[in-house]
Parts: C-alpha cells; sequence; structure tokens
C-alpha cells in the first residue's frame, strides 16, 4: 500500500480529511444555531428602529439568493469536471463559483452600506446589533469560500490540479454547498419571517 | 508521500468507503455520484421553491400561513442542497451521522433558547 493513500484513510475506509470536514461542518451548524437563535430571541424587541420590515430590501435578496444557489449547481459541475479529468471545465466553473460568491459579497456590501445611509449599524438597536452579526459571520464565511475557490483555480490553471486531487475539491465543495444551506435558511428566517 | 504537484494521490476519489485491504472493512455498497443533469434538475427544483417562497411573501391570501409554508419550504431546499449537492444520499452514512447529530443538537438548542426566552410558548 503507498503511504500518500494510508495517509488519509480511517479504519472504516473513509477518507479522514473528508470525515474531519464533515465533523467541522456539524461544529459549524452549532454556530449558526446559537446565532440564528438570537436574532430570533430579540427579533421584534428593539426599542427604536429602524425595523426589519422597514428597511429590509427583499427583491435584491432574492437575486443575491439565486445568485448564491447559481454558485452550488456550478461547484458540483465543477466537481464532476476535475473527477472526469476535463479541466478546461473545470477551471471555467471554478471561476465562476468565484465570481458568483464575489457578486453574493457585492449584493452583502451594497445592503450593508445602504443599512448604514438609512441609520442602521451594529449598534443602532438589537435588530442591527444581531442582523449585522449574523449576516455579517455568514459573509466572512462567503469570503473564505472565495479565497478557497481561487486557490483551487490558481492550481488548476498551473496544472497543480487534476482527478487525483478531486478530494480537495469535493472537500471545498462541502464548504460551500453548507454556506448555501446556512443561507438558505437565513433567507426564511430573517428577510421573510421578519415581525 | 505528497506527489510531484504537493498533493496527495488518492485512489478512491469520492472518500467512500473503498476496498478491503488488510484489517480494513470491506464496504457494503458502492455508490456514484449524480449526473449533470440531475445537478440541472435539482437547481430548477431550487429556483422554483425560491420564488414560490417569495411568491408567497407578497400574496396577502397566503399571510396566516406564512410562518410553516416557508419553514417547510426552507426545510426542503435544505435537505435537497445536502442530499445531492452534498452527496450525502450517496455517501456513506457515518457521514450523515456526523452532520446529522451536531444538526439535531443545534436544532435542539435552537427550540430550547426560544422557547426559554419566551419567543415560542406552548400552546401558542
Amino acid at each position: 500500500m503507498s503511504h500518500g493513500a494510508s495517509a488519509h484513510s480511517t479504519s472504516m475506509g473513509l477518507d479522514s480529511r473528508k470525515m474531519a470536514f464533515w465533523a467541522f461542518i456539524g461544529s459549524e451548524c452549532l454556530l449558526f444555531g446559537t446565532l440564528i437563535s438570537t436574532y430570533l430571541i430579540y427579533q421584534g424587541r428593539s426599542v427604536s428602529g429602524p425595523t426589519p420590515g422597514e428597511i429590509l430590501n427583499i427583491p435584491v435578496t432574492t437575486v443575491s439568493t439565486f445568485d448564491l444557489l447559481m454558485s452550488s449547481l456550478w461547484m458540483v459541475l465543477a466537481l464532476a469536471a476535475v473527477q472526469r479529468g476535463d479541466m478546461k471545465w473545470a477551471k471555467i466553473w471554478l471561476l465562476g463559483v468565484a465570481i458568483g460568491g464575489l457578486i453574493f459579497l457585492g449584493f452583502q456590501v451594497y445592503e450593508f452600506a445602504s443599512f448604514v445611509h438609512e441609520g442602521l449599524t451594529l449598534r443602532t438597536n438589537l435588530f442591527g446589533a444581531t442582523f449585522f452579526v449574523l449576516t455579517g459571520t455568514h459573509g466572512a464565511h462567503v469570503t473564505v469560500g472565495v479565497l478557497w475557490m481561487v486557490t483551487l483555480w490558481v492550481r488548476a490553471v498551473q496544472g497543480k490540479l487534476g482527478p487525483e486531487h478531486a478530494i480537495t475539491v469535493e472537500i471545498a465543495g462541502l464548504y460551500w454547498h453548507f454556506v448555501d444551506v446556512v443561507w438558505i435558511v437565513i433567507f426564511t428566517m430573517v428577510y421573510l419571517l421578519h415581525k | 508521500m505528497p506527489d510531484a504537484s504537493g498533493g496527495y494521490p488518492i485512489p478512491d476519489l469520492s472518500g467512500r468507503p473503498r476496498e478491503s485491504t488488510g484489517s480494513h472493512p470491506i464496504p457494503a455498497v458502492e455508490h456514484s455520484h449524480p449526473t449533470a443533469g440531475t445537478y440541472l434538475n435539482v437547481a430548477a427544483i431550487l429556483t422554483i421553491l425560491t420564488l414560490i417562497e417569495v411568491g408567497v411573501f407578497y400574496v396577502p391570501a397566503f399571510k396566516p400561513f406564512l410562518t410553516p409554508i416557508l419553514l417547510v419550504l426552507s426545510a426542503v431546499k435544505f435537505v435537497i442542497v445536502v442530499m445531492f449537492y452534498m452527496h450525502l444520499k450517496m455517501d456513506h452514512r457515518f457521514f450523515t451521522l456526523l452532520f446529522g447529530g451536531p444538526l439535531l443538537l443545534a436544532t435542539g438548542v435552537m427550540f430550547g433558547l426560544l422557547f426559554l426566552f419566551g419567543v415560542l410558548t406552548i400552546g401558542s
């Protein structure tokens, strides 16, 4: 058995990196669970405005949500391309995911800037504090994901990413899809079910 | 050892169970990832569900049922992404346990906190 192959397999025959990453994603569930809980607990308890109903822009956020959903599609297509050794399309899809993530971050920067312009900051009220911490933490995760995708794309361009490294792309994909599912919950809880 | 590119070549690209080598157990089932067509269908379903969510939000007739409808639609989208894009439907069940356990714990903590702070009440 080669050392390279055995270095990442567990006694269950599973890839240890993938197993570790699923455990990490599990811990992230608890992080976002507490942040979403905090937002819901303080929802509607702000003593001054702006309130969510006054300030949230549902149409714009719907577009950014669609963008993030599509980036998840491009991620699985990138993984499929890497697995079959089609590096031309792998590079295209990986770049697409990175650009999709940047577009989402652009929407978030626009949203945050418009909120600040309308008088909602982290210190304005309970809504501002919990909203910015929750969506900001998610945005930080998207930023890490974009950097990860750019790194993978650069490695692909350099010819250092091939089918033998598909597991690294799959793990990056797990992270990206998790960021997507967290946003699915945030979009519903924060934007559509606001008080 | 790392290969020339600095990476570690893995025979089983998916990270799923592989053939027994010595003391390693023999995997029960060998799965494969969905096709591009499945991925596109999933994307279409997710888009439609998102449009339904936003549509329901804007239709006054749905106001009384808004919360349960949106929670169900959100849960369906969540499960679809996890099952098909994160491949839990096809992958080893241990990954489902690694994700599902903390997810259940997080959900329980959320409900606990919401009841504790009076956001949710029994019989409300």
